[in-house]
């Protein structure tokens, strides 16, 4: 009984395949349902299999996909972050207001220079999330309370600031990231792609990656273990809203507009692909992994009913109906009956 | 109260016993924790129940008020056989127990709480509240009580939780109280006033079991007194007839005694700079001028109950809370107050004291968790090298041998005694030159309470100095000497060969407590 453990632990590197559970077959359940969508999408219609779809399919989950990062980060810390979707409102249309100098049509009249309007963008993410950690860390108030009511706070605030207008004739520098295209592939899937392979590192291999899980798992045992868990946290909010600075950009250069709702109702999807992937809402469970499949189920999905030109009044219920599908699901394929 | 009415003769009264649990056994897994236990309480008595941590009391305590089922033996309540383990209701009727944890619904009024699920009610049935009030002011008054009724639980002092628990029992109809602990959080001023009420309701005809640590106490409230030891009943009997030491020496036992360690010789001498150096710690309401001094090589034990603040000055030195006063050094460098990091960089290890808690991330692997206080030395800029990690676990693992499958496993799937050895490679991982240990042995089997104690006496061959905190006899054993503290306060100090019945006689402030004598 005592030479088997001590074989195990021999330090050979496991064979693959029982080295497979390790990498998380809950990873991998919506990978079934995925190529499930696939298929309906493509007998549904002939549009569906093309290059320019596919890509428009990538293209409209990249902005949800960066949200979803920087919600992934707040959920696997064990907390909270419904502002998210404000900020990627607020973020760009503040950056739009300073750079756009004709009063009439809701700009500030300061004209400001798109690249300074870009680091505005990113700042107003940091600044929103560091307020977040401040409540929330520091005060201890409850995350959702806080966010939910920055997020009302952030949406009126963008409402107020252009009176309800719709900003629009940007400078090409503060579209680029939703309109350029390297190698004939929109910018913004490329910086989703790197964001998911940097992020993906960080949470495994950076101390500061697998703090978050620690934090999530058990904060008092990382207390003791050493970790700063209220500055891991506090970063944490600040990284989560410059992320979501970063897509409501990437989508306010998609639409080459900064619309007064842009961004609204987009945290339902968050969670939803955040959850259907795998993200534990007690935290310190899932991988980003996970949430990228669930990001790409719930683009399919949108896609394909698109396609099947259900009724544009019905998308959102058959979508909403989908989902919980897909947590059933995920719940029955991956077997873990613990959590909630 | 002590020589007042001559107590009743337990064996004569067992006919007429309010409350009486018969040969009662109850094993968990492989730890059996009570064995053939006879206990009768007869009607008007009030009993001490006393036996040091994992005597049974607690155990019993779950027998006698229904929460578990004993394996074999009954419980009695007035002559007839106890109810179902499922008909609460009935249980509440014949017993209650005031824990140390509130048991009270912190949101509602203390009236309300009183009468709960029987509120009084009107037409429709719907709650009439001014009823409410006054029948909840009329049974605190009948017993003697008196409290605001309209006042929220959660803003209740400790003493006026008890004292709603005590008549929530009452208004049940249970005449047969069991007080756990009812002290350990109290006042001078406010255990007088229990004790006074104590004898009040005494005198009504309420019967108590009453459980303390403070053995002071009980000759005070108690008419006589049942010893647990290991799960075994070991002395019982009035208290007038039971002088202290009797009582001390039966909670300790020969065992205790020959567990000691002789004598041995500290190998380390306290070289001019001491690897932790304790200055006038203070932690206001817990801890006041604490004062020691860790050689290297030398392992002191920090001896003391539950709430004597032993384990606060342990989170002190680790950094978990911050004193109020004082300065703590390790190796002659003062540790900033409060921070966790700057103590683990300048070389304290720790076991925290709840495992679950505080010690494991249960679902990260258990190289994770092993490596969590080294995570900056396994890579470059934060970077975690994953062969890094695997090879320092894997040494730790090996050195400590962790029975686990893979290092990858997910720590929660350990037994407790590998997870707790997890845990001290962890504390151990840095290479710390001050461990401190609280109750570095809970909850483990024998062969890894040899195994740990044969790891921390490497530890201390290799310079550690090393502080256990625990009131745990066997644990105590290992150290050069054992400090003991009372009330925050450093009473006395044993060095090796001491007698146990005396160490615990310390631990349990006998001569010392100022508040009852």
């Amino acid at each position: 009984m005592t030479s088997e453990p001590a074989e195990a632990l021999s330090g050979r590197p496991a064979p693959l395949l029982s080295r497979l559970p390790l990498l998380g077959l809950r990873e991998l359940t919506l990978v079934p349902a995925i190529v499930l969508a696939v298929v309906i999408g493509a007998l549904v219609s002939n549009a569906f299999l093309t290059v320019d779809n596919l890509l428009n399919i990538l293209q409209q989950s990249s902005e949800l996909s960066v949200v979803v990062i920087a919600e992934t980060l707040v959920l696997l810390a064990g907390r909270f972050d419904l502002s998210l979707e404000s900020v990627v409102g607020l973020a760009p249309m503040l950056g739009a207001w300073l750079i756009i100098r004709n009063v009439e049509v809701g700009g500030s009249g300061i004209g400001l220079d798109w690249r300074l309007a870009i680091a505005v963008v990113l700042l107003t993410g940091a600044v929103v999330g560091a307020v977040n950690g401040f409540l929330i860390v520091r005060l201890r108030l409850n995350a959702f309370i806080v966010t939910l009511a920055m997020l009302i706070l952030l949406r009126g605030a963008q409402l107020g600031t252009t009176s309800g207008k719709t900003l629009f004739d940007l400078p090409d520098g503060y579209l680029y990231l939703g309109s350029g295209k390297w190698a004939s592939v929109p910018v913004s899937i490329w910086v989703a792609a790197i964001l998911y392979l940097a992020f993906g590192l960080f949470l495994r291999f950076h101390r500061l990656g697998r703090a978050l899980y620690a934090i999530g798992g058990n904060a008092e045992a990382a207390r003791v273990g050493g970790i700063r868990v209220e500055r891991v946290l506090w970063g944490t909010f600040i990284v989560a809203g410059m992320l979501a600075a970063l897509a409501g950009l990437m989508l306010t250069g998609r639409i080459a507009s900064v619309v007064p709702s842009q961004g609204q109702n987009m945290i339902f999807y968050v969670f939803a692909a955040a959850v259907i992937g795998g993200i534990s809402l007690n935290g310190g469970k899932g991988r980003l992994l996970g949430a990228l499949t669930g990001v790409l189920l719930l683009g399919i999905l949108q896609n394909v009913l698109t396609l099947a030109e259900i009724p544009a009044f019905w998308i959102d219920a058959v979508y909403g109906g989908i989902i919980l599908v897909a947590l059933v699901l995920s719940r029955v394929t991956g077997g873990q009956a613990e959590e909630s | 109260m002590r020589g007042e009415a001559a107590a009743p003769d337990t064996a004569d009264a067992a006919g007429a016993a309010i409350a009486e649990v018969i040969a009662v056994s109850k094993r968990f897994g492989r730890s059996q924790a009570l064995t053939n236990v006879s206990v009768a309480v007869p009607t008007g008595d009030s009993r001490a129940l006393v036996g040091r941590n994992g005597a049974g009391k607690s155990t019993l305590v779950a027998v006698l008020t229904g929460m578990l089922a004993p394996d074999s033996g009954r419980v009695r309540f007035g002559g007839a056989d106890a109810p179902g383990l499922a008909e609460r209701q009935k249980w509440r009727d014949r017993v209650a127990c005031v824990y140390q944890k509130s048991t009270l619904v912190p949101t509602l009024t203390v009236a309300e709480n009183l009468l709960l699920n029987s509120q009084p009610t009107g037409p429709l049935g719907l709650i009439r509240w001014g009823a409410v009030r006054r029948e909840a002011e009329r049974v605190l008054a009948g017993w003697g009580m008196e409290l605001d009724v309209e006042q929220e639980c959660a803003r209740l002092t400790v003493e006026q939780r008890q004292i709603v628990e005590i008549a929530r029992a009452l208004i049940q109809g249970a005449r047969f109280i069991i007080l756990d602990e009812p002290t350990a959080e109290l006042e001078g001023r406010e255990v007088r006033r229990l004790f006074d009420r104590i004898a009040h309701l005494q005198r009504t005809g309420v019967t108590f079991l009453y459980i303390s640590h403070y053995l002071e106490e009980i000759y005070e409230v108690c008419r006589s007194v049942t010893v647990l030891r290991d799960g075994r009943v070991v002395a019982e009997g009035p208290l007038a007839a039971m002088p202290k030491e009797r009582v001390v020496a039966a909670m300790v036992g020969e065992a205790g005694r020959a567990s000691l360690a002789p004598g041995r010789v500290a190998s380390a001498s306290i070289a001019a700079k001491p690897a932790l150096e304790l200055r006038g710690v203070t932690i206001a309401g817990v801890a006041a001028d604490i004062s020691l001094r860790v050689g290297a090589g030398e392992c002191v034990g920090l001896a003391g109950l539950a709430g004597s603040g032993k384990g606060e000055i342990g989170d002190a030195i680790t950094g978990l809370i911050a004193p109020d006063a004082g300065g703590i050094a390790v190796a002659g460098t003062e540790l900033r107050r409060s921070d966790v990091r700057d103590a683990q960089r300048k070389g304290v290890g720790t076991v925290p004291r709840d495992r679950h808690a505080r010690g494991i991330v249960p679902l990260l692997p258990i190289a994770e968790n092993m490596t969590m206080t080294i995570a900056d030395r396994l890579g470059p800029a934060g970077v975690i090298v994953p062969a890094r990690q695997q090879n320092a676990a894997m040494r730790m693992v090996r050195s400590l041998q962790i029975v686990a499958t893979s290092v990858a496993q997910p720590i929660k799937e350990l037994s407790g005694g590998n997870q707790q050895k997890a845990v001290m490679a962890r504390a151990l991982a840095s290479e710390p030159q001050v461990l401190v240990l609280h109750y570095p042995t809970q909850g483990v089997d024998i062969a890894s309470k040899e195994a740990l104690f044969g790891i921390v006496e490497r530890a201390r061959a290799g310079g550690t100095a090393v502080l256990i905190i625990s009131d745990e006899l066997d644990e105590l054993a290992v150290c050069d000497r054992v400090l003991v503290i009372f009330k925050g306060r450093l009473t006395r100090e044993f060095t090796a060969g001491w007698d146990s019945e005396a160490l615990v006689a310390a631990i349990e402030g006998i001569g010392h407590d100022e508040r009852t004598g």
